[in-house]
């Protein structure tokens, strides 16, 4: 290989690089991030879209590349030449993708962690009705009390019971016996939410917190989440639960906690002393 | 022509043997019983997780007694046997013996599968009584219905057997080896249905 | 074991095969006629299927319910997944392709149960008519083509039980098919030829039909239960007499990620059959092509559960089916490589079938590398069930699947009917249908991530303008189909006379004539060691003949 042209592929895959990675992490894809969890998954979007857009750009770039450079010309009759392997190229484009996807799967199992995948949630039991414990499993979403949620913020979690049905939620403040179609929670207030499903399979997802967890009949499960953006965010149904799945929706308002508190004390049935 | 000169020329005698190729149809069963086995494989792992992560209530009926199915295990096992004994006899060309052991074989089978029935009817337990209770008629049904095509295909190739020009001879003894690898696969099911569901 | 009747002998074929065009409604038991059968019955549901796409595109360019009811909508959903999988998808790249060009590679006549493959073929009619009559009823299945209980459970029976009743059917035909291409690959192959000698397409369907084998029963299974919770009203799945509603969805994706192994990985055959024949150079890599085939094969049993990590599956199991599932882009990735390598150095003829190759590996790429991503439980946490999963698997089943299926076409139809298929149509065909379908699914990627969930038949109107992007690209790619019909059509009486061996290709089935004898060849079936012998021997453009006979006589 010419000395010039080697310079001018390693240039190339730098380029490439570089731009595949100015990509990842600039452009965005993704609406806001409410929660302690979105801030968390966006690190990780941002690495797989870098990574993914070089691989694209380079695969479409060889390809296209290949056709246009070794198209047959007119008149042109002879084969190409009869390569039919090359094992240290063959060893290379196995290992590399290999390493590639051992950092990926290294790196999402610590973001996993740090959204408190890997918890146990014996912890969250003691906000929950003990009696129904006892009977029936809970499992954990994802989510289920990110790290750094409870150890920046030693606040006690913030108790609603969930339940879907066709076609809605309904939201249930254990304190204060609230009932509500929305979800009100204060800004920077660790959640402990307890889903049940009355019917189907429904799916609680919140954009804006990058959390989404499946509500199946029979298997009341625990989802954590701290909001870290005041606003409204959509609450949507995400598993097909039947003709009307699509209006399945609700909304979640992040509010001041003076705000907050003025839409529980006001909603109350029992007034309970702010601690 | 440079390029074709890969295509080596193939020598006449090669092509013959070709034309007449073997009998490929055992190893066609063989592959189909793979698939009937993985059926059988997707219940058992439901029952086993059922078990595993559906505990009963504490008062709940899930009682299975021994006796019974530990005589259907002895029937199958010992119908194996006599299964073996009528292919053998079709190899030596003795057909009446062949057509004995095969009316044995499927004499045992009628009985594995009246005794099946007793079962049935004896249960403390309905079908929609509880996921076990359900998989359990689920699993010994979809067998049973497996003993019943069985025990059809061995008075089939017992009809086919008893004249001398009928289909199943010494000379094509497939219809007997089709039915009997089909019936020690249906027993084999069964010993493993009888761990899982009785023993375990 | 002793040798009886073959139950293929060359009268009992010869004597039963029907003459002319009758022969294609016929219960033939031609391999090739059994091809060609699978290959327009397939298109026809693809039709079918398309207008239903259709439907949900337009019901889609406003954010409201308007253009049908809500309940119809989802009949329509579950009707367009089920017949794109089961009855386009699954039976063209396996059955139509497999059926035509197995035989031919292992130097065969037939394939190795003839009467058996016809049955196979013939389940899917039946079975494609009575999904789709169940909508005209008593209203099709609403329940998506997974079926999740307890909604399949609860919504009306009719519907549902009629599309079990039809999966199974389609189910039996594929594992009828698959047990015979595994006899054909395994044991009919001719004397003298090695199985590290075959066509890269054999270790594909190869791989295919043991996992076509091994995990077809398990959804039988499965469906038959499903089937009694609705029937019988057992609670196998039903958590409200007890059941569990989550082992539907494990014993599900056992089957079902498979079976996007079972759609793919013959499609994988195809290009590595095409692109020597276009670029004029061996194929790269053959050995780790055959290895990397069967690491995907294995792996593709251990990783199902990647489609249920919102499903409440416990935290060791989200890590296991992550890295299981991550480490299946490592042999698909070397495949690909492979192709780039095979094109690289080639004398590329730049052609349809080229074309439709080179755009299968750009797009799936793109869904191979959403794949990965989706594989990471928090980042697929956020996205399942949204349209960026509906933009991966079309990325990978259309971009994917069809365009190999369309590459394939160009290729061969010329073996298929003696005559080539207009190139600038084809040509304007691709542009169509890539443009088309970038521009429908590449903004379902943003949708999804921005808070669009699938299935749905209304939605939040910030979505309105990109979804009305994408139901222009859905246009485009409905009118991509008027060339390529009338191609089709017209090339049948009017196209240039191809010859035996137009794209003086080196694997048999160019070895004979076009279209092909009964029998396939006049004379012995040719030895074909090296499939992929291009560039061994000078200037074998112009030079390489072009008939059977010469071939033989050489
Ligand atoms: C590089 C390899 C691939 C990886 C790592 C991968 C990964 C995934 C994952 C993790 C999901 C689940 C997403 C979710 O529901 O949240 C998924 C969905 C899907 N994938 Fe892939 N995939 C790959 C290749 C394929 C192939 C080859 C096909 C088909 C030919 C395919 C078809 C599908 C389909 C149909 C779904 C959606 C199923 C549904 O929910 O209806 N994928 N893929
Ligand atoms: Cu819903
Ligand atoms: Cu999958």
């Amino acid at each position: 290989m010419p000395k010039s042209s080697a310079i001018y592929i390693a240039l190339l895959i730098i380029a490439l690089l570089i731009g595949g990675t100015w990509i990842g992490q600039n452009v965005n894809l993704l609406p806001i991030d409410a929660s302690t969890n979105a801030s968390i998954y966006d690190e990780l979007f941002k690495v797989l879209f870098s990574i993914g857009t070089i691989l694209f750009l380079g695969m479409v770039g060889l390809v296209v590349y290949s056709l246009i450079r070794f198209r047959r010309k007119p008149g042109q009759i002879d084969d190409g030449i009869a390569i039919e392997d090359n094992l240290p190229l063959e060893i290379f484009w196995t290992a590399v993708p290999a390493i590639v996807i051992l950092f990926v799967g290294l790196y999402s199992y610590d973001i996993y962690d740090r959204m408190g995948g890997m918890q146990t949630l014996n912890h969250d039991s003691e906000h929950h009705h003990q009696a129904m414990l006892n009977t029936q499993k809970i499992w954990g979403g994802i989510g289920s009390g990110s790290i750094e949620s409870s150890t920046q913020n030693s606040m006690a979690e913030l108790p609603i019971e969930v339940t879907a049905l066709q076609f809605a939620f309904l939201f249930h403040y254990p304190q204060g016996d609230i009932i509500s179609g929305e979800l009100h929670v204060p800004i920077d207030q660790p959640v402990s939410m307890r889903l049940e499903s009355k019917d189907v399979i429904h799916a609680f997802w919140v954009p804006e917190f990058r959390i989404k967890q499946d509500i199946i009949p029979g298997q009341p499960t625990v989802l954590n989440f701290t909001p870290t953006k005041a606003g409204r965010y959509p609450i949507i149904c995400a598993e097909l639960c039947g003709p009307y799945h699509g209006s399945m929706r609700s909304t979640v308002i992040v509010e001041e906690p003076k705000e907050y508190n003025e839409w529980f004390n006001k909603n109350a049935k029992e007034v309970i002393t702010e601690s | 022509m440079t390029t074709l000169t890969q295509t080596e020329q193939s020598s006449t005698t090669e092509d013959l043997q070709q034309e007449e190729h073997a009998d490929h149809r055992m190893f066609g069963l063989a592959t189909f019983l793979v698939a009937d086995g993985m059926t059988f494989a997707g219940f058992f792992a439901a029952y086993l997780t059922y078990k595993a992560v559906n505990p009963l209530l504490p008062d709940a009926i899930y009682e299975l007694e021994l006796p019974l199915p530990t005589l259907n295990t002895i029937l199958l096992l010992v119908s194996s046997a006599t299964f073996h004994r009528a292919g053998k006899a079709l190899n030596n060309n003795e057909a009446k013996l062949c057509q004995r052991w095969l009316l044995i074989t499927a004499s045992l089978g009628i009985a594995f599968l009246a005794s099946q029935m007793v079962e049935y009817f004896t249960l403390p337990f309905g079908l929609t009584d509880n996921v076990y209770a359900s998989t359990f008629y689920a699993l010994t049904g979809f067998h049973g219905l497996h003993v019943t095509l069985g025990t059809i295909m061995i008075l089939i190739v017992w009809w086919q057997s008893r004249s001398p020009n009928g289909r199943v001879t010494s000379k094509n003894t497939f219809p007997l080896e089709a039915a009997e690898l089909y019936w020690h696969f249906v027993d084999g099911i069964w010993v493993i249905l009888f761990i899982i569901l009785y023993l375990l | 074991m002793t040798i009886s009747i073959p139950p293929d002998k060359k009268e009992s074929i010869e004597g039963l095969q029907p003459k002319g065009w009758f022969r294609y409604f016929s219960f033939s038991l031609d391999h090739k006629v059994i091809g060609l059968q699978y290959l327009v019955c397939g298109f026809i549901f693809y039709l079918i299927g398309g207008a239903l796409a259709s439907a949900i595109r337009i019901e889609l360019t406003s954010p409201i319910s308007d253009f049908m009811a809500r309940d119809i909508y989802n009949q329509i959903l579950t009707l367009h997944g089920t017949i794109m999988i089961f009855l386009w998808i699954v039976p063209v790249v396996n059955g139509a392709f497999g059926n035509y060009l197995i035989p031919f590679y292992v130097g065969a006549r037939d394939m190795a149960f003839p009467r058996l493959n016809a049955i196979a073929f013939w389940l899917i009619p039946p079975a494609g008519l009575l999904l789709i009559s169940s909508y005209f009823i008593n209203g099709a299945a609403q329940s998506g083509w997974t079926a999740y209980p307890p909604l399949s459970i609860t919504s009306p029976a009719a519907g549902q039980l009629i599309w079990i009743l039809s999966v199974l059917l389609l189910g039996g035909s594929s594992i009828f098919g698959g047990i015979n291409f595994i006899a054909t690959i395994l044991k009919l192959r001719r004397p003298g030829l090695k199985l590290m000698q075959l066509p890269m397409y054999c270790w594909a369907m190869l791989g295919t039909s043991i996992l076509v084998v091994l995990s077809t029963p398990v959804l039988a299974g499965t469906l038959i239960l499903l089937s009694f919770d609705i029937i019988a009203h057992t609670g196998f799945f039903n958590p409200a007499l007890g059941g569990n509603a989550v082992i539907y969805q494990h014993l599900f994706w056992f089957y079902s990620h498979p079976a996007v192994y079972i759609m793919v990985l013959p499609a994988f055959g195809l290009v590595s059959e095409i692109l020597p024949v276009h670029s004029r150079k061996p194929l790269f890599g053959y050995t780790t092509m055959v290895y990397s085939i069967m690491a995907i094969v294995l792996l593709g049993f251990v990783v199902w559960a990647h489609h249920m990590f919102t499903s409440g599956t416990p935290p060791w199991m989200r890590l296991f089916f992550t890295i299981a599932t991550s480490f299946i882009a490592v042999p698909t990735g070397i495949k690909f490589f492979n192709w780039v390598a095979t094109l690289w150095g080639g004398r590329i003829s730049l052609n349809s079938a080229v074309l439709f190759s080179c755009g299968f590996i750009v797009n799936f790429v793109l869904g191979g590398i959403t794949g990965v991503a989706l594989a990471q439980v928090p980042f697929d946490i956020h996205v399942h069930d949204t349209y960026f999963v509906v933009a991966h698997f079309h990325y990978i089943v259309y971009g994917g699947s069809v365009f190999v299926i369309f590459s394939s076409i160009y290729h061969w139809y010329p073996k298929f009917t003696g005559r080539m298929l207009n190139e600038s149509l084809g040509k304007f065909h691709f542009a169509l249908t890539f443009i088309g379908f970038n521009l429908c699914f590449a903004p379902q990627h943003w949708l999804g991530l921005n808070g669009m969930p699938r299935r749905v038949a209304e939605y939040d109107p910030q979505f309105t303008f990109i979804n009305q992007i994408s139901s222009i690209g859905a246009l485009i790619m409905a009118l991509s189909t008027l060339p390529f019909l009338w191609n089709v059509f017209h090339s049948a009486f009017k196209g240039t006379i191809a010859g035996d061996n137009p794209w003086l290709a080196l694997t048999p089935e160019w070895l004979t004539s076009s279209p092909p004898p009964v029998e396939n060849w006049e004379g012995p079936a040719p030895l074909v060691t090296k499939p992929y012998g291009y560039g061994k021997s000078t200037a074998s453009i112009n030079k390489a003949t072009t008939s059977s006979k010469e071939v033989e006589g050489s």
